[in-house]
C-alpha cells in the first residue's frame, strides 16, 4: 500500500500535468471541448482573469547561473466552486476566456467524483491533439537531419 | 527670459490622421491581418519580441502593423506596453537541453548525439529572388521521417567530458540574478546582467560588434559549438500551488560559441565560451550575442581590453535601440530657445574674432608701411 505522502505526490503530478495541457492547448479547442463536455457548474471568480508579465529566465552556457532573458505575457485566473474546490490556471498569452475555463476545469478536476470525467472529456483529448502535433513536428524536423556518407576517392 | 510657445495642435492632429491614412495605404488593397503577419512574417515578429523584450506573437504583429513595418518603432511600442503591465514573477530557468528542437547544427562535431538537423533554414538557398512568390503559389507539405525520438544533449556537455573547455558559467552561491529592468545599470556589470542586456540588444549593433571581433578587433578564434532553435517549457513557482505551474512553451534560439584560448595569468589554455539566448528564431542575433558575450569577458579571463567589443560600458550602454533612437531622434523636436541662445553666443564670438583679425591686419599694414 502506498503511503499517504506518495499518493499526494502522485496526485500533484497528475494535476500539474492536466494544468500544463490546458495551458498549452489552443483556445478554440479548449472552448469546444468545454461546451461539448456539458458540465453543470457554478464557479465564482476569486481572482482575474488578469494579464501580467513573467520574466523568463535562462542559464548562462545553457546549464550555468540563471539570468533574465525577457518578459512574456501571462494570464491567470482562480475560481471557487459552490462545493468549495478552488481552481487555478496560468497560461502564456492574453486569452482571458480560455484561462477562466481552465481554472474551472482545474477546480472540477479536484472533485474526486468528477476527475475521471474531466480527464476523459477535456484533458485527454487536448493532450492527444498536442502530442499528435508534436509528433508531426518531430517528423518534419527529422526529415531535415543530415545523413553523412563518405565518398571513396581514387583507385584502390 | 523664457517664452512658452503653444501651437501646432491642429497640425499634429492632422499629421496623425495622415499617418493613419498612409499606414492603411490604397484602400482597394485588402488590409493586413495580424494572423498574416504572425504566420507569414514570423521572423519580423520574432525580432520585435526579442528586442521589445516581450514574448507575445500577436502583440508584436500588432506593433509591426501599427509601426508600418518600422522595426525599431514597433520594438518601442512593445517596450511601452510592457511598462503598463503588472509583474507576476520570475520563471524557473528554462532547460534548453530538453528543447523540442526544430533546428540544431554544430560546426565543431559532425557526428553528435541527435545529429545535425537543418530545420527551416535559409542556409544553402541560392539567394535568388523567386518570382513565383509574387503570387499565391501552392506550397508542398513538409517531408516526414518517422523515427525513434533521439535525445539531443547540448554540445557543451559533450565537450566538457574532456576537461578542455570551461564550464557553463557560474555566479557566487546565493547570487540573485540581476534585473536591468528594475535596477539602473552600473558598470562593471555581472555577466548575468550583461546577458540580459544583450538578449534585448539591437541585432544590427551586436552583429557589427561581433563582426569587428572576427576582423581582428579582439579576435577570439570562435567556432559554433552549437546552434539550436525550438520550444522550451516555462514553469513558474506560485504561492497557491504546491508545484511549479507550467505556463506553456516559448520558442528560443540558443548559440554556444566555443573560442580557442591560449591562456593567461588568470586561466589555463582551453576553450572558452560565449553564450547567446534570444526569443524566437533568430540565429544571427544569437550568434552575434555569443561573440559579444565572449568579448566582454576579457577582464575576467585576463585579456587586454583593446577593442570596442570588449568595452562593457560602450557596448551595453549603446546596445539598446529604444534608448538610442530616443536620444538621436529627440534632436528633431523643437530646440528653438536652445538654438537662439547658441546663435547669440556664436554671434558674439564671431564679433570678437573679426575684431581680432582686423586688429592684426592694421598692425601688418603699419609694419609694411614702415619698411
Amino acid at each position: 500500500m502506498k503511503s499517504e505522502r506518495a499518493r499526494e505526490m502522485e496526485l500533484h503530478a497528475r494535476r500539474k500535468q492536466a494544468m500544463a495541457v490546458l495551458a498549452r492547448a489552443p483556445a478554440e479547442h479548449v472552448h469546444r471541448l468545454w461546451s461539448e463536455a456539458g458540465f453543470e457548474v457554478e464557479a465564482r471568480p476569486l481572482r482575474g482573469p488578469e494579464t501580467g508579465l513573467v520574466t523568463l529566465r535562462g542559464r548562462m552556457g545553457g546549464g550555468g547561473a540563471a539570468f533574465n532573458v525577457g518578459e512574456a505575457t501571462v494570464t491567470r485566473a482562480s475560481v471557487r466552486l459552490e462545493s468549495g474546490e478552488i481552481g487555478h490556471a496560468y497560461a502564456l498569452g492574453r486569452d482571458a476566456e480560455k484561462v477562466h475555463i481552465a481554472a474551472i476545469v482545474d477546480a472540477l478536476w479536484q472533485c474526486t467524483e468528477r476527475r475521471d470525467a474531466v480527464e476523459a472529456r477535456i484533458v485527454a483529448p487536448l493532450a492527444a491533439a498536442l502530442d499528435e502535433a508534436d509528433a508531426k513536428h518531430e517528423a518534419e524536423t527529422a526529415a531535415t537531419r543530415v545523413d553523412f556518407f563518405t565518398m571513396v576517392r581514387g583507385e584502390d | 527670459m523664457y517664452v512658452a510657445v503653444k501651437g501646432g495642435e491642429t497640425a499634429i492632429k492632422n499629421a496623425h490622421r495622415l499617418l493613419a491614412d498612409r499606414r492603411r495605404g490604397n484602400r482597394s488593397v485588402p488590409a493586413l491581418g495580424l494572423e498574416q503577419i504572425v504566420e507569414q512574417l514570423g521572423l519580423a515578429v520574432d525580432r520585435v519580441m526579442a528586442e521589445g523584450s516581450l514574448y507575445d506573437r500577436e502583440l508584436a504583429a500588432l506593433a509591426i502593423r501599427q509601426a508600418r513595418g518600422d522595426m525599431i518603432e514597433a520594438i518601442f511600442l512593445v517596450r511601452a506596453y510592457r511598462t503598463t503591465m503588472p509583474r507576476f514573477g520570475y520563471s524557473r530557468p528554462v532547460d534548453t537541453g530538453a528543447m523540442l528542437v526544430e533546428r540544431r547544427v554544430s560546426a565543431t562535431y559532425k557526428d553528435l548525439p541527435g545529429g545535425q538537423v537543418l530545420g527551416p533554414t535559409f542556409d544553402y538557398t541560392h539567394r535568388l529572388l523567386d518570382p513565383a512568390l509574387a503570387g499565391d503559389v501552392s506550397v508542398e507539405e513538409p517531408a516526414l521521417r518517422e523515427e525513434e525520438k533521439q535525445a539531443m544533449p547540448r554540445v557543451s556537455s559533450i565537450l566538457a567530458q574532456e576537461g578542455l573547455i570551461e564550464d557553463d558559467g557560474t555566479m557566487p552561491p546565493g547570487h540573485e540574478p540581476g534585473d536591468i529592468t528594475r535596477t539602473p545599470n552600473e558598470h562593471p556589470m555581472e555577466r548575468d546582467q550583461r546577458l540580459q542586456a544583450l538578449s534585448r540588444g539591437d541585432e544590427g549593433f551586436l552583429l557589427a560588434l561581433a563582426y569587428s571581433t572576427q576582423r581582428g578587433y579582439a579576435r577570439s578564434h570562435p567556432f559554433v559549438g552549437e546552434i539550436r532553435i525550438g520550444e522550451v517549457e516555462v514553469e513558474l513557482d506560485v504561492a497557491e500551488l504546491p508545484f511549479p505551474v507550467t505556463l506553456g512553451r516559448v520558442r528560443l534560439t540558443e548559440c554556444q560559441m566555443v573560442n580557442q584560448f591560449k591562456g593567461s595569468l588568470k586561466a589555463p589554455p582551453q576553450f572558452t565560451r560565449g553564450y547567446g539566448l534570444v526569443f524566437g528564431q533568430s540565429e544571427r542575433k544569437a550568434m552575434a550575442m555569443s561573440l559579444v558575450d565572449r568579448a566582454l569577458r576579457a577582464s575576467e579571463l585576463g585579456e587586454d581590453v583593446v577593442a570596442p567589443a570588449q568595452d562593457e560600458e560602450f557596448v551595453i550602454a549603446h546596445s539598446d535601440n529604444v534608448q538610442a533612437t530616443g536620444f538621436v531622434e529627440h534632436l528633431k523636436l523643437p530646440h528653438y530657445v536652445d538654438f537662439q541662445a547658441e546663435l547669440d553666443l556664436v554671434r558674439r564670438m564671431r564679433c570678437e574674432y573679426d575684431e581680432r583679425e582686423q586688429g592684426q591686419d592694421t598692425t601688418e599694414e603699419s609694419r609694411e608701411a614702415a619698411e
